[in-house]
């Protein structure tokens, strides 16, 4: 489709995205809509989007999943053959770096070895610190329910985040789903972020997929089984 | 009814008036308590006529019959034999047979005065008109039923006997305990007396029978008094609460999710709850349910898992289990019961809470659809969208033509409203499961807020409890032609009604792209041969509203079920119930009228309910459940006519409401 309408050469990165309130930042770069007290998300949504980068089109299929233990056996349906992923924490809780972690962890074991890994602290709307203008708007009821008195609901440092980030070969980015902040930057450094290589002849999903596969069934633990293991050898071949 | 050329199958006729004893007019004053009175078909009478269906119904029955003429009605019948104590005038102040009462009573009108005969209806078609009816005897009871809310309470009821036409005079007055329902074994048949009806109450009534189901009630009396209120988070538990909670736990103690309020608030409710179930556990006589001051408590086990429903609704017990039954389900459909009992099994005290995270949204939401009333639940059936019988069959060819192998079911549903499915031979789809589907899909909004494309690992309990299959769901917003999902507006509160999804269940887990693609295909098909648009339009248009369907109708709004489809339709809630109160008012009713046509040993077929704020039919056959609503004002005949004419425009329609057989492979 893509094709058709840019000149540029486009490709498709599958993109898996994980973590708290993971969900309202795709649909502000997706959508460019935002929804207070999102719901979570059931199963997991596939949503696609363009990024135009000045040499190429990317194409986002992404991947949001619930992250939920009773959907772990679905987990390799999305971490096959991903090129990227979005690891979300939310900075006004220290617990949700914690789950980032994990899931950090969890992508270098499962997902395939060259994969774009980004760490995004959303809320940022909620700290002052931010010089952007429209985080003054519509905030006074999620600032009422923080005990801070400076208006200040940061938690999680961007030192510390940044610091993580950087020992795991990260992108690092603060965003803010509300306002948008950062968002389309993080997705534009990861589209830029993809070799090449990975991109070359990468026309459909499917081709991804075989380029990927066969790089991950080389190098890779798998931890989760063997089920888990058998369903990916019958795809791979 | 009498100009309508339809044979008239069988007439059954009650003159019943208000039972006035001293108990029940008090309440009247206070809660505006309404007399029930239900009369089945007299079948002895039906059976003599069928052969000759042409037959004046007065000269065969001239007892039990009347002429239409609206305010002749009495003119044929033969008074009745005058009860010794009821009918005494003085005993009942508020009967027509005082006419100096009435003028107090005009603005409000209360049962006392109403005319409550029932007219059993005609079948519109001849031949269905034989449907068999149990009830060999004509049955009749006057139920004093509170209102709509503390519905409940029936301080008295007068039982009688109508053998073949002839009242019986033995009548006698029995109380019941306030939980007893009506009790179709019970029969009462009032006499006549109370159908006297004064000119002037005559001429206040042609006047005044425009007046809506619900115009006059006084909110302060009313415990849905909070109603708008009854979705809000609580943040102190007092003793007002709210008018429906539901909450469940395990035995070990856990509290796993309730309706209302912080686990830390209802943490000492749930310990209560617990040992007053636990007790009667352990004398082996299980408490089903019990009732304090208006407030109904109904528990139900299922395998490890206390449900408890508490509610000043009104609903029966059996609604309530129901409503229980279907908040299983949704866990079921989250976990599967192998899971559920796995887990008990190993630690009896999991909290469950864990394994359910992230569907606490799907449970509120199928709370908060009972508390605010659907039908669909309430008739246990779904409804389709409106559109042409041949439509319908383009859209069914078009989905079976780009069917996949992995596929298992796959619909098109419109705003909660099915519009085709297409089903393996071999399986077909239960009602409860696509409940659950509809809520999440339309009620629960978290996976319509997240735009795009939906892979849903769910089990359907009616289906398999024991697995998951997998959802795919895309929707197609009405208001856009032709344009990507991705791109719809985001009005999360007023778009769930415009919405079209089309879901595409697998077996398998792996089958998302090859369903993604046959949903490109269908909807690209669909656009193809217009049916995308004749959807689209249909859901535009919305429920034809009652006076579209029968014009001039007094009918206000009516549920009708066709009972072999397990489908129902009704018309739109506006004008006359926009806004929640009124639609749960509406609501109210229809439960009220469901359960004592459901009760069990009930024999009632025809209900005819007189209340001080409206007045409503229910007419159950075989092949059909019917419940009509209308002002308080209107008269009986006219609300007889009009459920006629629904019946039969339901039925000149019934391939354009209903799914009739749909489209298996």
């Amino acid at each position: 489709m893509a094709e058709a309408t840019a000149p540029k050469p486009s490709s498709s990165v599958k993109l898996v995205l994980l973590g708290e309130a993971a969900s309202s930042l795709v649909l502000r770069f997706v959508n460019n809509d935002f929804q207070e007290n999102k719901e979570p998300t059931i199963g997991a949504a596939f949503l696609t989007q363009k990024c135009n980068l000045p040499t190429r089109t990317i194409k986002f299929e992404i991947w949001d999943t619930a992250g939920q233990e009773r959907f772990a056996s679905l987990a390799p349906m999305y971490y096959r053959n991903a090129q990227s992923a979005l690891v979300v924490y939310d900075l006004t809780k220290p617990t949700s770096l914690i789950k980032a972690k994990h899931w950090v962890a969890e992508l270098q074991r499962q997902a395939s070895p060259g994969i774009v890994i980004a760490l995004v602290g959303n809320k940022l709307d909620l700290t002052n610190e931010t010089s952007g203008s429209s985080n003054a708007i519509g905030e006074d009821g999620d600032e009422a329910a923080e005990p801070e008195d400076d208006g200040d609901a940061r938690k999680v440092s961007t030192a510390e985040a940044k610091t993580y980030a950087e020992e795991e070969g990260l992108l690092f980015f603060e965003t803010s789903a509300k306002n948008g902040t950062n968002v389309t930057e993080v997705f534009t450094a990861i589209a830029n972020a993809i070799p090449e290589t990975s991109l070359k002849g990468a026309r459909g999903p499917g081709a991804t997929q075989s380029n990927a596969n066969r790089a991950e069934d080389q190098s890779r633990v798998n931890l989760t089984g063997p089920r888990d293991n058998a369903s990916k050898e019958g795809c791979a071949c | 009814m009498r100009d309508s050329p339809d044979p008239r199958s069988s007439c059954s006729d009650a003159r019943a008036g208000a039972t006035t004893d001293t108990t029940a007019a008090k309440a009247a004053g206070k809660n505006g308590i309404g007399t029930m009175t239900v009369a089945s078909e007299n079948d002895a009478l039906k059976r003599r006529e069928h052969p000759k269906p042409d037959t004046s119904d007065a000269a065969t029955t001239p007892d039990t019959m009347h002429s239409e003429g609206d305010g002749d009605e009495r003119e044929n019948r033969p008074p009745l034999p005058p009860r010794p104590s009821l009918l005494n005038a003085s005993d009942r102040p508020n009967t027509p047979l005082s006419p100096t009462k009435k003028p107090a009573l005009q603005s409000k009108p209360t049962t006392a005065i109403s005319s409550v005969d029932i007219q059993t209806l005609a079948f519109p078609d001849g031949t269905r008109g034989t449907f068999s009816t149990p009830a060999s005897r004509s049955v009749s009871e006057s139920v004093s039923l509170s209102g709509l809310s503390v519905g409940q309470s029936t301080p008295s009821r007068k039982v009688s006997y109508n053998g073949n036409g002839e009242f019986d005079d033995t009548t006698s007055l029995m109380s019941y305990a306030p939980t007893l329902r009506a009790n179709g074994d019970l029969a009462s048949l009032l006499d006549e007396g109370l159908s006297s009806q004064s000119p002037a109450w005559k001429l206040l009534s042609s006047q005044a029978d425009t007046v809506n189901p619900f115009e006059s009630i006084d909110p302060q009396d009313s415990p849905l008094l909070n109603f708008s209120h009854e979705f809000d988070e609580i943040e102190a538990v007092d003793s007002k609460g709210g008018n429906e909670g539901k909450l469940f736990t395990c035995p070990a103690g856990k509290p796993i999710w309730s309706r209302h309020g912080d686990q830390n608030l209802i943490n000492g409710y749930i310990g209560i709850i617990q040992t007053i179930i636990s007790f009667y556990q352990e004398a082996k006589d299980p408490l089903m349910g019990f009732t304090a001051g208006g407030t109904k408590f109904v528990i139900s086990t299922e395998g490890p898992l206390y449900f408890v429903a508490i509610s000043k609704l009104g609903e029966s017990d059996v609604q309530l289990r129901s409503q229980l039954e279907a908040l299983y389900m949704q866990i079921l459909s989250t976990l599967t019961l192998p899971t559920l009992k796995q887990l008990f099994t190993n630690r009896p005290n999991t909290d469950l809470r864990r394994p359910l995270e992230g569907t606490e949204t799907l449970l509120s939401s199928l709370a908060d659809t009972f508390t605010k009333g659907s039908p669909s639940a309430l008739l246990s059936a779904l409804e389709c969208l409106k559109i042409r019988k041949s439509q319908r069959h383009v859209i069914n060819n078009t989905l079976l033509r780009a069917r996949t192998d992995k596929l298992l079911y796959g619909l098109i549903v419109a705003g909660g409203r099915l519009v085709s499915v297409i089903r393996p031979k071999r399986h077909s789809l239960h009602p409860s499961d696509l409940s659950l589907i509809f809520n999440m899909l339309f009620e629960a909004g978290s996976v319509k807020a997240g735009g795009g494309e939906n892979w849903i690992p769910l089990c359907l309990p009616g289906f398999n409890n024991k697995g998951y299959l997998y959802m795919y769901v895309s929707f197609v917003s009405a208001h856009e032609d032709g344009e990507a999902p991705s791109e719809r507006p985001h009005t999360a509160g007023s778009g769930r009604n415009d919405e079209i999804a089309v879901l595409l269940i697998s077996a398998d887990k792996e089958s998302f792209y090859e369903l993604k693609k046959m949903r490109e295909e269908v909807v690209g098909q669909l656009e193809k041969n217009g049916s995308m648009n004749i959807i689209k339009s249909a859901v535009r248009q919305g429920r034809p509203s009652t006076s579209d369907i029968v014009p001039g109708t007094i009918i206000r709004h009516f549920l009708y079920k066709s009972r072999p489809n397990v489908q129902f339709t009704m018309p739109s809630f506006s004008p006359h119930f926009d806004n929640l109160l009124s639609r749960r008012r509406l609501l109210s009713l229809y439960h009220n009228l469901h359960a004592s046509t459901h009760a069990k040993h009930s024999h009632v077929k025809v209900l005819h309910c007189v209340g001080r704020d409206s007045i409503s039919l229910a007419w159950t056959t075989p092949f059909f459940e019917f419940y009509c609503v209308a002002g308080p004002n209107a008269s009986r005949s006219a609300l007889a006519q009009g459920a006629n004419k629904v019946i039969q425009w339901v039925k000149r329609e019934e391939e354009r409401v209903f799914i009739i057989g749909g489209a298996v492979f």
